[in-house]
């Protein structure tokens, strides 16, 4: 199987699909000339033209609903956010426009549009480039909310949401970018909505999307030391959420740490922990706790941007929390 | 209006390529225009004044809810623009779009329906008065949020250039939508990429209640497209034969060279903003009203017609009861109409 690096595989799904399907087009600030302003559409000007990946001025607003006009007429968008902080400038055209158009016609007008780019912290980028949006979105009907954490997933859903008929909002990471993993070669999908077992085990289930993906698996790893099987599970679809293997894995385990990079009030951990306390009461022994990001703006100093991010370390107390054990040390 | 007749309004730059000869008077226009189109015309303007009459009475009764806002005294604007619209072209509306669905050709029935509620409404009674559709006719909606869908017509028209199809988008909006970023960003996105799109600015006056002179920094407002190098002018709105000559020389060209207009249509509503204000006595004088009842689109047609002997007073009567009749039925059908069904509620959430 060959090793792709994360941005390579979003790279491979979109310029497969735009061989196979002349109505879907990239757009979004410097995704032509400029490779990307993380490279994740190299080559792809050379390769589709200027018609077809299209350089936008700094215009999120107009862009994106312009994109939503172009699905509305037929066309596959995908409209590239530098960064999703910059998505909150273009919020009336995706939640009034993009997630309510085919509800609110009757039925008459699908949006078939994917918009992507990172999310979440990257490093000392500070307050305003520096937010996990994913809760916001998640919020709405009408709208898919997707987040790969590794390369295969992320080639995989994006096929996935460029096929789609409906809005799907895929938010990457931009420290998983450079990332390598295996990814299977030839046609290759993911279908949305379908979580992933990342690490089994049968003590605990940890929750994590996107790189918390990382710090649940490095918890788990130490956590294995101390004879703690943890079982991490990537919900990869927010929504529609695989509701189905997150409480399979909580009745087996019996208890459940969520963790998340986003704030934590009316995050997408406060879902989890409603839908594992509605649905698999009887099976917990112990309250579902969260790990979030702190409730502040994103600080800039590096030991502050630090402890606002979930970490290893949290993760592991949260799980002997609910193991009723006291910590290691 | 600030002033009087389309000839004074007509500023656009030769640079641009587009014409700007002057208009000649209403009742020479009418004289050289198809007999059977300007009672087209005629017709749907009383069409719409009658549906939307009857809209009121029936939003007094409760059986409209919601907000309604009505188009009365604008209708040369969406007539006469629609009129020069091909039957492929793309529409998109604020949320007083009525009257356009109306002038596309919309069934009146399925649009009172929907203001009621319905499931046999043109949205199925999940848009309202607000958000009316039919994709059949490219009437791609009633939009609610101010500027908000002018992006999506620079969509469309971009979609229509991706797929050399030789299709117009005509978006219409009010004097409102100009002071807004979406309204900025169309415009510069349409003229740097040459979309083939009509942007009619419906200049009524006022944004709710709060006059132009109050919101904007610059009148005349299709001066605003000078910012981005595009194509504009102003066009006497309740004269519905130079809408339609403005537009159609505005969709003419976006047809055949990809290029972008603002139009500045002056015309007026004769009701509040909505239902829920009255349309005159707040921010305006019933003076100020009657002044701009004088210039009744619908009159001056008529009395243009009579001059010229084309219409007599008892085919201007023939007109009317035919379209209250159009109207009547509207009212009844909706009426009969069943409400949505309760399994309804969830679908159209998501296309599979």
């Amino acid at each position: 199987m060959p090793t792709l690096a994360y941005r390579e595989a979003l790279n491979q799904a979109m310029s497969e699909e735009m061989r196979s399907d002349e109505r879907v087009f990239l757009l979004g600030e410097e995704v032509g000339a400029y490779n990307g302003a993380y490279k994740v559409s190299k080559g792809m000007l050379e390769e589709f033209g200027p018609k077809r990946v299209l350089d936008t001025p700094i215009s999120e607003l107009g862009f994106t609903g312009l994109a939503v006009g172009a699905a509305m007429a037929g066309l596959r968008p995908i409209v590239e956010m530098m960064t999703f902080n910059f998505s909150l400038v273009a919020l009336d055209q995706i939640i009034n426009g993009a997630a309510k158009m085919l509800y609110m016609s009757g039925g008459q007008c699908p949006v078939p549009i994917v918009i992507r780019g990172p999310g979440g912290a990257a490093h000392q980028l500070s307050a305003q480039h520096s937010q996990s949006l994913e809760s916001w979105y998640a919020n709405v009907p009408g709208l898919k909310v997707v987040m790969p954490a590794t390369p295969a997933d992320a080639k995989g859903l994006l096929k996935s949401a460029i096929r789609d008929n409906n809005p799907v909002i895929f938010i990457e990471s931009e420290v998983l970018y450079g990332m390598k993993g295996e990814v299977p070669e030839g046609e290759y999908t993911i279908p949305i909505g379908v979580a992933d077992v990342k690490r089994t085990g049968k003590d605990v289930t940890i929750i994590a999307h996107l790189k918390m993906v990382y710090v649940a698996l490095e918890a788990a790893a130490e956590l294995a030391k101390e004879g703690i099987e943890a079982e991490v599970i990537d919900p990869r679809t927010l929504r529609p959420l695989d509701e189905r293997t997150l409480l399979d894995s909580v009745r087996k385990t019996n208890r459940a740490v969520v963790v998340e990079e986003g704030w934590p009030f009316a995050g997408v951990g406060a879902q989890f922990a409603d839908l594992i306390q509605r649905e698999a009461f009887d099976f917990l022994d112990a309250p579902v706790l969260r790990v979030t990001g702190a409730d502040v703006p994103m600080p800039y100093a590096k030991p502050l941007e630090h402890a606002a991010i979930p970490d290893k370390a949290r993760v592991i107390e949260a799980v002997h929390r609910v193991l009723y054990r006291r910590q290691a040390t | 209006m600030k002033s009087g007749s389309a000839t004074e309004h007509r500023g656009v730059t030769e640079a641009n390529g587009f014409e700007s000869d002057r208009l000649a008077p209403l009742e020479e226009r009418a004289r050289g225009a198809d007999p059977s189109l300007v009672k087209d015309l005629l017709e749907k303007m009383l069409l719409i004044r009658r549906f939307e009459e009857k809209a009121a009475e029936l939003y007094a009764l409760g059986k409209i809810g919601g907000f309604c806002h009505l188009y009365i005294g604008q209708e040369a604007v969406a007539v006469g623009a629609i009129s020069a619209l091909g039957p492929d072209d793309y529409i998109f509306c604020s949320y007083r779009e009525h009257g356009h669905a109306l002038a596309r050709g919309m069934d009146a029935g399925a649009v009172m329906a929907e203001l009621a509620g319905k499931a046999t409404g043109c949205s199925k009674g999940k848009g309202g008065s607000m958000h009316l559709f039919d994709t059949r006719i490219g009437f791609l909606g009633g939009h609610a949020i101010v500027g908000g869908h002018l992006p999506l017509a620079a969509g469309t028209a971009f979609a229509a250039k991706y797929q050399n199809q030789p299709r117009v988008t005509a978006c219409f909006f009010g004097d409102a939508a100009v002071n807004i970023g979406a309204f900025h960003e169309s415009f510069n996105l349409a003229q740097l990429w040459n979309l083939p799109v009509v942007y009619v600015c419906e200049n009524n006056e006022f944004g709710m209640g709060t006059p132009i002179e109050k919101a904007s920094s610059i009148d005349p407002l299709h001066e605003r497209a000078c910012g981005y190098g595009m194509a504009h002018t102003a066009v006497d709105g309740m004269d519905v034969l130079a809408v339609r000559e403005v537009v159609g020389e505005a969709v003419e060209r976006a047809r055949r060279h990809n290029l972008p207009t603002f139009i500045e249509a002056r015309t007026y509503r004769y009701m509040g903003h909505s239902m829920s204000d009255p349309a005159h006595g707040t921010y305006r004088t019933r003076a100020e009203l009657d002044e701009h009842r004088r210039h009744d689109p619908i009159k001056r047609l008529t009395s243009a017609l009579e001059s010229i002997g084309a219409l007599t007073p008892e085919a201007f009567e023939e007109s009317d009861a035919q379209v209250r009749q159009v109207v009547e039925q509207a009212a009844a059908f909706a009426e009969e109409s069943p409400d949505p069904a309760s399994d309804d509620l969830h679908s159209d959430v998501y296309r599979d």
